[in-house]
């Protein structure tokens, strides 16, 4: 394990309790968020992490060392340290502010030039920034330059304590993505402290809900959004992220409409009219005999066509819009409420029909999300996730038998 | 004017050094030790607010007492003369030292603390020379009342162009007044411009222009 913190407790003098039997063990590579509401600890039990504060009782290890053991100075060298205020040194030149870790480690010279021209090539800023000074450049910049600072003397662990809060939604934003290819690209492990829930879902390897100094949750962000622990988590996390998060988790497969109805492309006009007439359909799907999606035919077609054309085969459209049933709605959904198709054949690996998706089907998807939460019991509140996903399959059936595939 | 020179030429040359030498050692002791307390006084919060009244307290002696005061403790001559106006040194320097460190963004200190620098490390890198413009403004208020004090040091025997200016008030000769009082003032100004000048030296560049 790279990091165990088993038992931390923190009380400041006066009796405050800032953290409360924190226990969390930090593989290397993960991107660990601490979220909360001010005053939760989160701050606190990450500068326990390198000796910035002292825990009142609990044990910190980094690879099975106890830190309480090693010298504070020489720890802090060896962990990355980013802050909200950004903290670069106003009267050093970038290059001295990046390879301040490595100075005071006392790197050779060349050593450092090559280094801090790495690191700035890492944030894709031009190589002469290095000999500007941090008011020289935008807040944006300065918080890039600090985030290789932390890195620039090879620091395996990171924390940050809200990196980002003073920043632009757009710099804010380019700023994570840059944070995240690091981790992901250089195995580095990362504490992060925030209190934007949308950061902590983007980020996070795994996410650490706090509050009053105690773990609420610890999991993924996609198991935190469909499992929140209590009700803190779930108003932490937000109602309308709950709601998008709903989605995510249904398979198209889920929801369509089982029995589309369906047509071959050896058959005639006349069938093909009369199937509509009386399954009160618009079109029909195309299928040949070993049920292999072929294309599409509407009633404009056929009405267009009826005198000259004698198949099905004839006229059909080929060139279809079509979702695998495995495929998750929420990849799915918004492509079809944008591209304004009515009813979407869903079809199976092997490109044979299984369903249908309509319009209906989708209001039902919506309806579902907002308001379906209502009517649950919050104890089941898990379990119906399944139950429900039937349940909109189910409704959609009889809605769309009277409804939009006519 | 031509004529005083001839007379007192080589005199208040002496007088001038004497007068420089005086405060410069003074002020160099005031620096030497009120700088390092004023830091001292920033990592020992609880005792910098008894410390500062004292400082304070110091420099309300009026300066002739405090000259006077110096001759059983330490004699007449330019020894009593130096620790007194050293006393008075202190507290425009210690107060801006003070001030100026508590004054960085404690941001930068948390920063520098957080990279592994050493509490040495982190006040002579960056909370010294962050502070320098205000440490600075400190010893150039101070020097500027010591030169001026100095001449009040003739007082007590231990020369300096103060000696012009006592046998001035003593004869009532203008010209020896005006010939003391003159080169203070001009002394006051040169050494004033020339820490200026170091003022600018040591603050830290911040932009690259």
């Amino acid at each position: 394990m790279f990091l165990t913190m088993e038992h931390l407790n923190k009380t400041y003098p006066g009796g405050k309790v800032a953290v409360e039997d924190f226990n969390l063990e930090i593989e290397k590579g993960e991107f660990i968020c601490f979220i909360g509401t001010s005053g939760s600890g989160k701050t606190t039990t990450m500068r326990m992490i390198n000796r910035m504060l002292s825990q009142t009782s609990g044990t910190i290890k980094l690879e099975g060392e106890d830190i309480g053991k090693l010298d504070p100075v020489k720890l802090r060298r060896k962990i990355g340290y980013v802050i909200q205020n950004i903290g670069l040194m106003p009267h050093m030149t970038i290059r001295d502010n990046i390879t301040l870790v490595p100075k005071l480690l006392k790197w050779p010279q060349d050593k450092m030039n090559e280094r801090a021209k790495e690191m700035i090539k890492l944030v894709e800023l031009p190589e002469d920034y290095l000999d500007r000074y941090p008011s020289e450049l935008s807040g944006g910049q300065q918080q890039r330059i600090g985030v290789v600072r932390a890195l620039a003397a090879n620091q395996d662990l990171v924390l940050m304590d809200e990196p980002f809060g003073a920043l632009d939604p757009i710099t804010r934003e380019a700023l994570q993505d840059l944070v995240k290819d690091l981790q992901e690209r250089l195995g580095k492990t990362f504490v992060f402290v925030t209190h934007d829930m949308d950061e902590a879902l983007k980020l996070s390897t795994r996410i650490v809900v706090m509050d009053g100094g105690k773990i609420m949750q610890v999991d993924t962000p996609d198991g935190i959004l469909r499992h929140p622990a209590n009700e803190f988590v779930e108003n932490l996390i937000g109602k309308d992220r709950l709601i998008q998060a709903r989605p995510s988790i249904t398979t198209v497969g889920q929801v369509m409409l089982k029995n589309p109805i369906s047509t071959t492309p050896g058959k005639s006009l006349t069938d093909a009219l009369r199937l509509m007439h009386e399954k009160r359909v618009d079109s029909l799907l195309v299928t040949d005999e070993a049920n292999i999606l072929k294309g599409m035919i509407g009633i404009e077609d056929v009405d267009y066509n009826f005198n000259s054309a004698t198949s099905v085969d004839d006229i059909m459209n080929r060139d279809i819009f079509y979702v695998q049933s495995n495929s998750l709605i929420r990849d799915t959904v918004e492509r079809i409420l944008k591209r304004g198709f009515k009813n979407i054949p869903v079809v199976d690996d092997q490109h044979r029909l299984v369903g249908i998706v309509t319009r209906a089907t989708l209001v039902d998807i919506v309806y579902d999300a907002l308001w379906g939460d209502e009517e649950e019991d919050e104890e089941t509140n898990n379990i119906h996730h399944e139950a429900d996903a039937t349940a909109v399959s189910g409704k959609s059936q009889t809605g769309a038998e009277g409804g939009d595939q006519q | 004017m031509i004529t005083f020179l001839q007379t007192y030429g080589t005199q208040l040359l002496l007088k001038t050094w004497q007068h420089l030498y005086i405060s410069a050692i003074a002020l160099a002791l005031g620096i030497i030790v009120a700088v390092p307390l004023g830091v001292l006084l920033t990592r020992t919060k609880s005792i910098s607010g008894f410390v500062m009244a004292i400082a304070s307290m110091l420099q309300t002696i009026p300066a002739m007492a405090l000259l006077a005061l110096m001759i059983p403790f330490f004699g007449i001559g330019a020894v009593p003369a130096i620790i007194a106006l050293f006393i008075y040194s202190l507290l425009p320097i210690l107060r801006n030292t003070y001030l100026g460190l508590e004054d960085v963004n404690p941001a930068l200190i948390d920063a520098a603390k957080g990279m592994g620098m050493t509490a040495w490390q982190s006040i002579i890198k960056v909370e010294l020379p962050m502070a320098a413009p205000v440490i600075m403004a400190g010893i150039r208020l101070s020097a500027t009342y010591v030169i001026a004090w100095a001449a009040l040091a003739s007082y007590i025997g231990a020369g300096g162009l103060g000696d012009f200016i006592f046998n001035g008030l003593n004869l009532y000769r203008t010209d020896l007044i005006l010939g003391g009082s003159i080169p203070v003032i001009i002394l006051a100004l040169i050494v004033d411009w020339l820490l200026g000048k170091l003022e600018a030296a040591v603050t830290p560049r911040t932009t690259q222009a």
